[in-house]
């Protein structure tokens, strides 16, 4: 039987901008990418979602306060809360903190300046569904372009939630966190974009050993599904 | 009833953008410490009383308004 292509879906909102981007790397990686609309109260048949970068509903408020009450995104909550895979990027990372499915929330940078750079990140874990292709320790090259990316934790963080830390913290983030996962692992946001970094003709393709984590976590959840 | 909403950065969470107007002021001559920048939402209630919209808005806060973890938010009601 031949290896099933898993399906993930990416949510693009009002203002979202990564959408494309996040389909586009799904694709490139093997993945069956499945474009969902805003407006859809439930999603399609789904191995994992992803929501994309951007400043859904113009961020208005706080990054990420409008997204959450979206229509999809009750949808995508459903969906996590049933143990499916969730990965939010950057918008997306917010919009799940502020949905209450990742713990923290994310401010504007210390700086106050916009940031849009390669940063180098410190993988914390390797045994989750988003970084299973990585190895502790390993450093990863990946883009971030954001206003709003300093994170603040809950002061009960588990330490254990940390995935990805910045080797070099570009927005003030507490303890140079960059990516969390919830407690049962099956939720992650992170600031960088990895959907940036994975045709090498854009930088080293890092972001892949992300992306790819999570098609293959996705495939092994649709062959447990046939 | 007209209300308004002020929200703040938590005590004890880094404001920058409250440390950049200090240091303004300071260039303009003014000595000033601990500025801390939050937002203003006014909003006109549809409630009896006071009681009843000053529930309303604290709803408001709890769901959209304020993000409990970083933010705290004060109620004011004007008749």
């Amino acid at each position: 039987m031949a290896v099933p292509q898993p399906r993930i879906g990416v949510v693009t909102y009002p203002g979202s901008q990564d959408d494309r981007d996040a389909l586009w790397a799904l694709g490139a990686l093997d993945a069956e990418p499945v474009s969902v609309w805003h407006e859809e109260r439930e999603l399609p048949a789904l191995d994992a979602v992803v929501l994309p970068g951007g400043f859904s509903y113009g961020d208005y408020l706080r990054c990420g306060a409008i997204a959450r009450f979206s229509l999809a995104t009750a949808a995508v909550c459903a969906f996590a809360q049933a143990g499916g895979l969730v990965l939010g990027i950057c918008n997306g990372f917010q919009v799940l903190c502020e949905a209450g499915l990742l713990p923290g929330a994310l401010l504007r940078n210390e700086s106050l300046r916009f940031v849009c750079r390669d940063v180098p990140l410190h993988v914390e874990r390797a045994d989750t569904p988003f970084t299973s292709r990585c190895t502790p320790g390993q450093t990863l090259v990946i883009p971030v372009k954001h206003g709003d990316g300093r994170y603040v934790p809950p002061a009960d963080l588990d330490p254990v939630q940390v995935v990805l830390r910045y080797r070099s913290n570009p927005n003030g983030s507490v303890d140079d966190i960059a990516g969390v996962c919830n407690e049962a692992g099956n939720v992650m946001g992170l600031m960088p974009h990895p959907e940036h970094a994975v045709d090498p003709l854009l930088g080293p393709p890092d972001g892949a050993f992300l992306l790819a984590s999570l098609v293959d976590a996705a495939r092994t959840r649709a062959l447990a599904s046939v | 009833m007209k209300a308004t909403v002020l929200v703040r950065p938590k005590l004890g969470i880094l404001d920058p953008q409250g440390d950049a107007v200090e240091r303004a002021l300071g260039h303009l001559g003014f000595i000033v410490s601990g500025a801390r920048v939050g937002k203003v939402v006014d909003l006109e209630v549809a409630a009896d009383d006071e009681a009843e919209a000053r529930a309303q808005v604290e709803r408001m806060c709890d769901q959209l308004l304020a993000n409990p973890l970083v933010e705290s938010y004060e109620i004011e009601l004007h008749g």
